[in-house]
């Protein structure tokens, strides 16, 4: 019996189809499992729920009071609070990993919150949209208007995503912050992985979204690209 | 004078009330000379009793049991007809066959507290050494002092390990002391609409409450059993100020506006005029037929020193450090009496100790006292909290 199966309250759509989101499936791929995860800014709980059911033992934080009991009448833990100030009552090492999955962006303080999931978990997972993506630039170039997307629907004035990065910008904030890139992928508007060996230009342009698994390191160091390498 | 009389005069209640503080239409446990209640104060309590009612079926292996810790003023008729007040249980939106605490899965119990009035040992109890009421020679007592009565009521019972405490407001108290106080006996939690300490404001609203009744002449400082009277009038005072915490503007407006009772126009006088006036007469009315005066200003006393983090060198986190119980802690938006920080400052300290919690503000107009009413989102967290819980424990008939 799955996790799904075993509420007794009317069922999320996506739920009982269970049709993962991409970046969700290549998170949680990257999550071992019986490891211990927090989830900052988890929606209804679809990723909580795609990872309890591999066998790992989930917290969330969401900041919509839908979302939040949502996911509590799923039957997932999860508490009512925000990324930018509640992540500072978590005791460091509490997690080995923190995932914050398409939220960085809706963050006051993106760097903030990153260095706060490093110290809060061993490892952080951060996905988010690239906004160096070719179709966002062709946007702005073509049409001269703020970048809208199947993914991004929200006009300028009503988006609750105040901080676009493009893949090389959060790059540079991991180097500045001291943050090892461990894994990383981009994946296309269908959520497929683009080619790993193709250099960081062709992830910035063709990639709709960044995933990146993050460690903490004492020293700068370079980028890692791709699968994970052993340090 | 206010028109505040009970329906049946005082001294027909008193009587009925009385005989319940001494024997209640309830189950009752009692603890003789050989197991003493050790009370906060430094006083044994011997001997005493504990009055409670059970709904459901404990299981062989004694894993069902949910204990319901009722509010201030409530009493262990959560989910039948009330001996005195002959209305229904107060707990029956969660209390039930099917319900969310479901008595077809769980064995529930609900004890009444230690102080208050409706068979547990109290200020309205006979002292066995003198013969006489209690009054206010009853020790003052605490919330770990309710809860370490109930713990010893829960070992009566046989049951090692209880799968949920539950409770809300005074009730929620009791929840987090339990999960500090006896953390492997209490497998999940849900402290609803409460605190971990009692704030200034609502310590001012109890003494508001607690001077109303000792102003009352027939009050009789604490010795009104004695002379046949009851301070009706200061109690029903001190119950309209309190009612009034327990709802929201909106929701008075909601029921009440500024409509006349009865009336098209003012009476230029001090009457009843308006509707909300005469809905708080009858609370202060109904209230002292079946409530102790004494009992109230014992419990509120008691929530009024009730602070975990002082017991924990002022670090609330240190409390719950290392705690496996999981916990659900839900507030109201429009609760002011307990305030959503309230419950987040509890969320924080659970979250600093590591605990499985998990925390849903519910959106309702109807004030601290939503909880016990029709709210279907609460309604709906804790089934689903209760039901992922039993599936952790492994429950029988969970998997349905």
């Amino acid at each position: 019996m799955s996790v799904q199966e075993g509420l007794p309250l009317g069922e999320h759509p996506r739920a009982t189809l269970r049709v993962h989101r991409a970046d969700h499936l290549k998170v949680a791929d990257m999550v071992e499992p019986g490891s211990k995860v927090l989830d900052v800014g988890c929606g209804e709980g679809d990723l909580m729920m795609l990872l309890e059911s591999r066998g790992v033992d989930c917290r969330g934080i969401e900041l919509s009071r839908e979302g939040v009991n949502r996911c509590v009448s799923r039957g997932l833990a999860v508490v009512q609070g925000d990324a930018d100030t509640d992540l500072d009552n978590y005791p460091a090492d509490a997690f080995d990993y923190v995932i914050l999955s398409q939220t960085l962006q809706a963050t006051r303080q993106p760097r903030v919150v990153l260095e706060n999931l490093l110290r809060i978990g061993r490892r952080a997972i951060v996905s988010f949209p690239n906004f160096g993506y070719i179709n966002m630039r062709l946007q702005l170039l073509i049409n001269g208007q703020m970048p809208r997307t199947e993914n991004l629907p929200a006009t300028w004035y009503d988006t609750p995503n105040i901080h676009f990065c493009t893949i090389k910008d959060f790059v540079v904030l991991c180097e500045e912050i001291g943050a090892k890139i461990e894994r990383s992928v981009a994946l296309d508007s269908y959520g497929r992985p683009l080619r790993l060996n193709a250099p960081w230009w062709f992830w910035n342009m063709f990639g709709e979204q960044g995933v990146f698994l993050l460690t903490r390191a004492h020293k700068k160091s370079p980028p890692e690209r791709g699968e994970y390498v052993a340090p | 004078m206010m028109n505040i009389h009970p329906a049946k005069g005082p001294k027909a209640a008193n009587g009925e009330r009385l005989w319940e503080a001494d024997h209640p239409t309830s189950l009752v446990a009692q603890f003789g000379a050989d197991q003493p209640l050790r009370l906060d104060c430094g006083i044994d309590l011997s001997p005493f009793q504990i009055a409670y009612q059970t709904y459901g079926t404990l299981n062989a292996d004694k894993s069902n049991a949910i204990l319901v810790c009722h509010a201030l003023t409530m009493d262990q008729h959560i989910a039948n007809v009330h001996p005195i007040t002959g209305k229904p249980g107060g707990w029956l939106t969660l209390v039930g066959p099917g319900k969310p605490i479901d008595t077809d899965r769980y064995f529930v119990i609900c004890s009444n507290v230690i102080g208050s009035c409706m068979g547990s040992s109290g200020p309205a109890s006979t002292n066995a050494v003198t013969g006489k009421v209690w009054g206010l020679d009853f020790p003052v007592i605490t919330i770990p002092d309710m809860v370490r009565a109930q713990a010893m009521l829960i070992d009566r019972l046989g049951i090692d390990r209880l799968f949920c405490v539950v409770g809300g407001s005074m009730g929620g108290m009791q929840v987090l002391q339990w999960s500090v106080a006896y953390p492997e006996r209490v497998f999940s939690a849900m402290p609803i609409a409460c605190a971990t300490r009692h704030s200034a404001q609502n310590i001012a609203f109890h003494e508001l409450g607690r001077q109303a009744v000792m102003a009352d002449p027939d009050w009789e400082h604490g010795r009104y059993v004695e002379t046949g009277s009851h301070p009706h009038r200061g109690l029903a005072v001190a119950r309209m100020a309190a009612h009034i915490t327990y709802l929201s503007d909106a929701a008075l407006h909601r029921k009440f506006g500024r409509r006349m009772q009865d009336r098209d126009l003012p009476t230029f006088s001090f009457d009843a005029d308006f509707q909300v006036e005469s809905y708080l007469r009858y609370q202060g009315s109904s209230f002292v037929e079946r409530f102790d005066a004494n009992s109230y200003l014992y419990l509120t006393r008691a929530m009024d020193y009730f602070d975990i983090a002082a017991d924990h060198d002022g670090v609330l986190a240190a409390a719950f450090r290392g705690t496996k119980t999981r916990f659900c802690v839900v507030s109201f938006t429009s609760d002011w009496l307990f305030p959503t920080s309230e419950s987040r400052a509890i969320v924080h300290a659970l979250n600093a100790g590591g605990a499985r919690v998990s925390f849903a503000e519910v959106e309702t107009d109807k004030g601290h006292d939503a909880f016990l009413l029709d709210e279907p989102e609460f309604i709906d967290i804790a089934r689903a909290f209760l039901h992922s819980a039993a599936v952790a424990r492994g429950l029988p008939g969970a998997e349905r």
